[in-house]
Formats: C-alpha cells, structure tokens, sequence
C-alpha cells in the first residue's frame, strides 16, 4: 500500500466513522420512535436528518464546565479514553479488500485489548466525578466488565481455532465457505452478550441506568466532555456490530454487490439489532448481571471452546 | 355485632368515655379522656379495629356549633380505626384543652401513626409523648407556627412578602441536609463504611418530588429514611377558605391522576351533610367517570413500572391508550386531567350526544392491547426476576402500615370498598376483584392489570344501562342548582341566587366518605359550621401510608429493588403530600 492509499484510507474510515456515529443518533431516535408508536425527531431538516446538526451546535456551544469537587485531569481525561481507545480498534478492521488501516497478525487480540483499556474511561470517570452516583456507576463498570471481559475473548477463540489466525483478514477469507455463525453459534450469542454489556447498552446498561443511578458514572459531565461519551457509545456499538459481521457473518463476502456495501449492510444490520434490543427488554439487576456472566456465559464458552478445539483436532487428525 | 362490641367496650370503659356524638355518617363517635386513649385504643384494635385508618387534630377553637354531646376542647384527636373482620368503622374523639396539648403516641400499638402524629405535630402544634423522632413531616423545618391552626394565616397576602436572599437560601438548604446521628444511623460498622445516598428529590425514579436518603454497605440498603413534603400544598387549609362549591378543582389534584375520582367522595361526603340524594343517572355517570379515570391511572402505573424496570416502549403504548381515555374526559367533560366534573348533587352537565360511540369504541378497543402488555410486561422473564419476592408483606402488616386498594389486594386480602361498602350504586354492577397471592411487586402490577380489565367491565355496563332521568339533584343545596323553575318562583330563584353567589351553606355536622380510589382507599373527612366553607377538610390519602412502609419493605436490599418497590406502590406525591 503507498503512502497516498494508506492516508486516504486512514482519514477516509475516520470520517466515515464519526458520521456514522453521529447519524446514528438519528438513526436510533428514528428507529426508536418507529417501535414506539411516534415520530421522533422530524423537524430539523428532512426526515429531521439535520437534527444531528443542531445537537451538535447546540452540545459545543455548552459551557465547559468542571464540577468543583471533581478531580480535573481525570475528569477531563476519561471521556477521552473510550472514543480513543474504539478509533484504535478499528485500524485492525477490515472493511474491504484493499479498504482497511492495518493487518496486524494479531488483530483480534488488539481489539480485545483496546476493549479492555476502553473500560477504564467510565471508571476513571466515576472515580473523579467525586460524586456518590457517579461513584457508584463507576464500581458497576468495573464489576461488569471484568466479569464479561472474561468471556467475551474465549468466546472468539472458537472462531480462531477455526481460521487458525488472529488476523482479521484471514479470519474472514476463512469463511468463503461457511459463514462461523453456524459452527459457532453459541461463540456468537456470548460475543453478542458480552458486546451489549462492553459498550453499555439497554439492557446491559447498568453502570448507567437512567431509572437507579440518574446517569451513573457520566452523571456530573455535560457539554462535549459528555458529547464525547456520547459518540464513544455509539462508535462501540459500531465496533461491536463490525466485529460481529466479520468473525461470524462473513465480513465483506457475499455474492453481487461491492464488498465494501456487503460490510456496511452486514454491520448495520446489527446496530439496529443494538436498538431492537433497547426498545424491547427491561434491565435485569445487577447481582444476576454478574451470576449470569459468571454462572451461565463462562461455562457456555468454556464447552463451546472444548468442543470445537474436539472438532478441529479429530478433522486434522 | 356492632352494638355489643361497643356496648362491652362501652361498659368496660365506662369511667373513660365522656360522650357520645351523632354525626352524619352514622360512624360510631366516642368522646373518650387523654388518659385512657391508649388502652382504648388497644382494646379496640384487639377487638378487630386492625387498622388505623386516620388521625388527625381538629382545631375547635372558632367553631360555633359544637354538637351539644361533645365536651370543652380547643383542639380534638381524632382517631378513625377500621375492621375488616367487622366491616365497621369507629372514631374516636380526644378533647384537647390549651395552646399546648399533649397526647400518649400510639406508635407503638400501630406503625403507621408514626407519620400520621408527625403531622399533628406539624400541622397543629399536638405533642405526643413516646413518639420516637417527632419532627415536621410536610413543612420545611425551619417553618414557624403549625399551619393548619385557626390563627395561622392561609394566604401569603396576610403576611410581609417573602423573601429569599442567599443567607436565608443557605440557611434552608442547610436545614435539609442528612444527619444520620438525628436518625439513630451510624455512619459504619465494623467492616465498613456507609453511604448516605440522597435519592431525590429530583430523580428520574422518584414519581414526583419525593426523597429518600438510604444508608448504603455498596449498592445494599441498611436503612432508609423517606422525606416528604415537597409537594405540600395545604390543601386541607385551602379547604377552610374555599366555598363548598369551589373547592371541587382541588380535590382534582390531590392524587392527579384520578381526576373526577378524587372529586367522588368529596362532594358524596357534602351530599351526606346537606342530606342530598342523587338521581339514578348522576350515579351511574360518576362511575363511568370514576371507572375511566381508574383505567387511565392504571394505565400510567403499568407503563411507568416497565419503565423503572428498565423497560422503555410499554411507557409510549400506554400513554398512548391513556390519550383514548382523555379523548373520552375531554368529550364529556371538556378538561382532560383534571376536569373537576362533579358537583355537589349531580355533574356539571349532561353527557353529550354521541359520548357512547366514543366509550364504545374505547371498550373494542382496549382489551386485545391489554393482551399485548400482558405479553411485553408480566410474562417477560426479567421482569418477572426483578420483581417476585421483592418488596413482598403479607395482609397483617399490610393492615399494621394502613395499606388500602391494590396494594392490599396484591398479598390475597379480598377487601375492595366497592364490594364490602358498595357506595354511589356499585352494588348494581357485575364485576370481580382481582388478587394477588404473594404481596410482592410483581403482584401489585398483577393486581392492577386485572383491574383494568374489570374497569372496562364496569364502564361497558355503564354503556348498555345508563338510565334517562335528570344530571343534578332536586334539592335547594345542589350547586350551581337546576334552574328551570327560578323565573317561576321566588324561593327557588333566591334559593339559586344565593347558592350561586355565596355558595351554598351545608349545615352543620361531620361526615366522612371513603371511596376505593385508584391507589387505595381516599376519603374526605368533612365539618360544617353551617356556614359556606368547611370549617374543616381532613383528606385521608392512600399513598401517605403506602410511602411510610418503604423503609420496612426495602431494608437488605438493592438499589435496583428499591426503584421496582417504588415503581409498585403506585403513589403519586400530590397525593402524599396534599
């Protein structure tokens, strides 16, 4: 790849990145509105597709405010972590042949390291917000993504004993075939689990939870610095959807159109899945979050795993 | 039965009872000494009067027409005890001389008198002795006077104007902070230390302007402290100035979800004193009305319980099914929450023309939803996870705390005043009361969605019999009055004039009506001076009660559960705080 290509492709992903997350709050406005007998927003613009505009207007010209009882490096820092360390993950994924920043031999194992650095955006902010709601979504974040941290990397070991790669792009050629969703179903419902909870999403959005915790640990943030929490769910919730429509459905593979519109329908497809599952399930209690991820997930994975690693050794030998 | 329980009693404490006061409502009222109040009490409550159903302070001080029975008192005690086993209700009365009066604290015979002598206290300066922590309840504590006696202003007119510079803002916010030593708390045991967690009185769970600071070892609940009065509005105070008519929009926003619910027992409890009878279509209209208004609080509560579930698109149905409820309100009564649609012997109109496509259409339309809901809510596992066994009371401590309506109903107890006291014509109307078994949250939302569908049962009879005849009584006391006849005769025309001026003036008495609101049971306990105000409006309110148990029913658990507890008691703050 020449310099030029490499440039264009890193600047043109990160732009089509943050539109894309900025539409999306639009787009689950939208969608939202459409599951729940209403309109949503339908008056800046057309389709009120400019109301992204307008939040956006509206959330930079917010005074920059830090509380005063707050710890100001941390609080200032923490927002920043989870959009950084999401962008970072996406360098790894390949959107096309060709269209993609990086192919790192162990881009699977990146991603999933990005991921863990990423949680410690809402727990610093819990921790310097200095405030008892904000503390306690910040305990809730650590807890929780320790617990589906754990499994949420075995879960993907199914899918690379089967490609035998780490590398994102070998993994998807190996799905020519086959799509993994099928010889990895249980990896991909446990990868699903652990996605909605990673990136704090109804109804896995504990550390959160508007109804207990007013808006826990990102309670005291207002202006971009909560703009930018803001923008990093909705960029994990991408990542999550990418990730899912690469290691099990086949990334850019399918028959007819570009690759490139096969990985944006593949992964859109499950950012409104993301919203289905928002406007449909209530919030399940914390202390069965943690039951459940411990007592059913793990052991999920752990014999989803043993049973291929099973398969892949009788077929090889 | 009645009889000779009060006549045993009657003998027993024969040296204690002063007198015997007849009023309008027919519940037995005894005028009993301070001294022997508490044995009193006690005797009737193992009688099988369970539950302490009210109390409260009447300030006698400018009342002119005394019933001739009760003795000297500058403040009476009133006590309302309750008998499910009896069906019966009794009063007592305890004479109060002086500006400082003292009373025995029944806290430890009844739980819920905690709150219930907190008020007196606050409201009119009665001391009890024993109570555990008697502070203000409703006022702000740094108020000054008690509010509801006669000789404290009811206006901010009647005052210098108010003001608020920042000493005085700090001062009072300062005033509202936590001190768990005032409360008993420690601030950590031996492992750990606590957290005193303010929820509210803004927040998104709350329902209102309601507080709970909770003591916290993590996310589990040690203890809690409930914190009322943020929505207090002097609504009985209100009462005391108001004409009889046009006191009727106040009620509206006691509990406002209610709407003409809340207007039921007052002016039933003012058709009692005026000796008013209502034609048969005022009754069967009223309790279409009534029955609407229970559908579309219903209908709120199960939407905002999803929603404190975590829950977020039942809320938007059910708001939406709750507009087809106004469309109706609004055809027939022109306002929509609160249309303040009954009058003291009749409703404000008639229906209008077409009003039974409208209910008719509203009954097709609303069950196969409720099917829907059913699914989305009830059957849905997490919720089902959330709420079983939480927040669960069995009927006896139900009874201990004052609990009334679908709470009570939820743990099993068959006690639903439309069927035991059947008021305003219910006996005439086919319907069941739906149970619960358990006590607990996810019963409580059990209870109600059944009550919907019982709801809907009412009003399509309501359809199918709704009698011809007049909208308001042939009586000189219905306001505004029927007007035909006033160019016809003279003491009808003055009889008009004045109930229209002045408003009418109800004769002197007392009378109480209960009825089975949405929440609970709410009651109107009413004293006429024969003048054209109340001398004195005591509403009895279903969620003050309810809201007094959380601490009992959230101790040892989460904060996930206390917001599903909350979610549950179905309590509006208006309705607490009045």
């Amino acid at each position: 790849m020449s310099a030029g290509a490499a440039l264009a492709n890193v600047f043109g992903i990160l732009a089509v990145l943050l539109t894309w997350a900025a539409l999306l709050i639009w787009v689950e406005r939208r969608l939202l509105a459409l599951w729940q007998d209403r309109y949503g927003p339908n008056r800046v613009g057309p389709f009120g597709l400019l109301q992204v505009v307008a939040d956006m207007i509206k959330i930079l010209t917010k005074a920059d405010w830090v509380p005063p009882f707050a710890d100001r490096l941390v609080f200032i820092l923490a927002p920043a972590v989870i959009v950084v360390t999401v962008l970072f993950s996406f360098a790894v994924i390949p959107v096309a042949p060709g269209i993609g920043i990086a192919d790192l031999d162990i881009g699977l194992l990146f991603v999933l390291a990005m991921a863990a650095l990423g949680a410690y955006s809402a727990m610093l902010a819990g921790w310097a917000s200095n405030s008892k709601y904000a503390l306690l979504g910040g305990l809730r974040t650590a807890a929780q993504t320790v617990s589906y941290e754990v499994f949420m990397g075995l879960s993907l070991m199914g899918v690379v004993m089967l490609a035998g790669s780490f590398d994102l792009r070998e993994i998807v050629e190996a799905q020519r075939g086959m799509w993994f969703v099928l010889p990895q179903f249980i990896g991909f419902l446990t990868f699903l689990a652990a996605g909605v909870a990673e990136s704090h999403r109804l109804p896995l959005d504990l550390p959160e939870g508007e109804t207990e915790l007013v808006a826990g640990y990102h309670t005291e943030y207002s202006g971009m610095k909560f703009g930018l929490f803001f923008v990093g769910e909705y960029l994990g919730i991408i990542l999550v959807s990418a990730l899912i429509a690469t290691l099990f459905f086949g990334g850019w593979l399918g028959p007819v159109l570009p690759p490139v519109l096969w990985f944006l329908v593949k992964t859109s497809v499950f950012i409104a899945l993301f919203v289905l599952l928002r406007a449909a399930l209530p919030r399940p209690r914390y202390d069965r979050l943690m039951a459940f991820a411990w007592k059913a997930m793990l052991p999920l994975t752990l014999l989803n795993l043993v049973v291929t690693g099973a398969v892949v050794l009788a077929r090889s030998g | 039965m009645q009889a000779e329980a009060l006549q045993e009693l009657g003998q027993r404490f024969s040296h204690a009872i002063l007198a015997r006061q007849p009023t309008a409502d027919d519940i037995p009222t005894l005028w009993v000494r301070p001294t022997a109040l508490v044995d009193m009490l006690q005797a009737l409550k193992a009688e099988g009067y369970a539950m302490l159903y009210d109390l409260t302070v009447i300030d006698e001080r400018e009342r002119a027409r005394r019933p001739a029975a009760a003795p000297e008192s500058d403040f009476t005690a009133v006590y309302h005890l309750l008998s499910f086993e009896r069906n019966d209700d009794i009063r007592l009365k305890v004479p109060l001389p002086g500006a400082a009066p003292v009373l025995p604290s029944v806290t430890s015979l009844w739980a819920n008198a905690n709150w219930y002598e907190r008020e007196a206290w606050d409201m009119f300066g009665v001391d009890f002795e024993g109570h555990p922590g008697l502070r203000r309840i409703l006022m702000p504590p740094t108020w000054e006077g008690h509010p509801l006696r006669k000789d404290h202003y009811a206006r901010a007119t009647e005052v210098e104007p108010y003001r608020l510079p920042e000493e005085k803002e700090a001062a009072e916010q300062e005033a509202l902070r936590f001190d768990p030593a005032a409360w008993g708390m420690e601030r950590q045991s031996a492992d750990a230390d606590f957290i005193f967690l303010n929820l509210g009185p803004n927040h998104p769970s709350t329902h209102g302007v309601f507080r709970i600071v909770l003591q916290l070892d993590g996310e589990r609940i040690v203890d809690a402290v409930p914190d009322i009065g943020y929505h207090h509005r002097g609504a009985e105070k209100m009462g005391e100035r108001q004409t009889w008519h046009t006191y009727i929009p106040y009620t509206d926003r006691i509990d406002y979800l209610g709407g003409v619910m809340n207007n039921l027992p007052y002016v039933m409890a003012v058709e009692k004193l005026a000796g008013i009878v209502v034609p048969e279509r005022v009754r069967v209209i009223r309790i279409m009305l009534c029955e609407l208004f229970r559908i579309a609080s219903h209908l709120v509560f199960y939407g905002t319980f999803a929603q404190d579930l975590g829950a977020l698109s039942p809320v938007f149905y059910m708001f939406t099914d709750r507009e087809r409820v106004f469309d109706i309100v609004e055809a027939i009564c022109g306002g929509r929450m609160h249309p303040s649609w009954f009058r003291i012997g009749g409703v404000a109109q008639d229906l209008p023309q077409g009003w039974d496509r409208l209910v008719r259409d509203f009954v097709a339309y609303l069950p196969p939803r409720l099917d829907e809901y059913q699914r989305l809510v009830l059957d849905n596992a997490i919720v089902k996870d959330r709420t079983r066994d939480i927040g669960a009371y069995g009927p006896a401590e139900a009874i201990e705390w004052g609990v009334t309506g679908p709470n009570l109903r939820a743990t099993g107890y068959d006690w639903d005043f439309r069927k035991r006291r059947p008021y305003g014509g219910y006996d005439q109307f086919d319907f069941e009361i739906p149970l619960g078994s358990h006590g607990d949250c996810y019963d409580r939302c059990l209870v109600r969605a059944e009550e919907l569908r019982q709801s809907l049962r009412i009003v399509r009879q309501c359809l199918e019999n709704m009698p011809e005849g007049p909208y308001k009584a042939d009586h000189p006391l219905t306001t505004p009055p029927r007007k035909e006849k006033t160019l016809q005769d003279i003491e009808t025309l003055i009889a008009h004039f004045i109930g229209v001026s002045w408003g009418p003036a109800i004769p002197a008495g007392e009378a109480f009506v209960g009825v089975e609101a949405t929440k609970g049971s709410n009651g109107y306990y009413l004293i006429s001076d024969g003048g054209t105000q109340p001398y004195r409006v005591r509403i009895r309110t279903p969620s003050f009660p309810h809201l007094q148990m959380i601490p009992f029913l959230c101790r040892g658990l989460f904060i996930a559960d206390l917001i599903a507890i909350l979610g549950s008691i179905d309590f509006v703050m208006a309705d607490v705080d009045r």
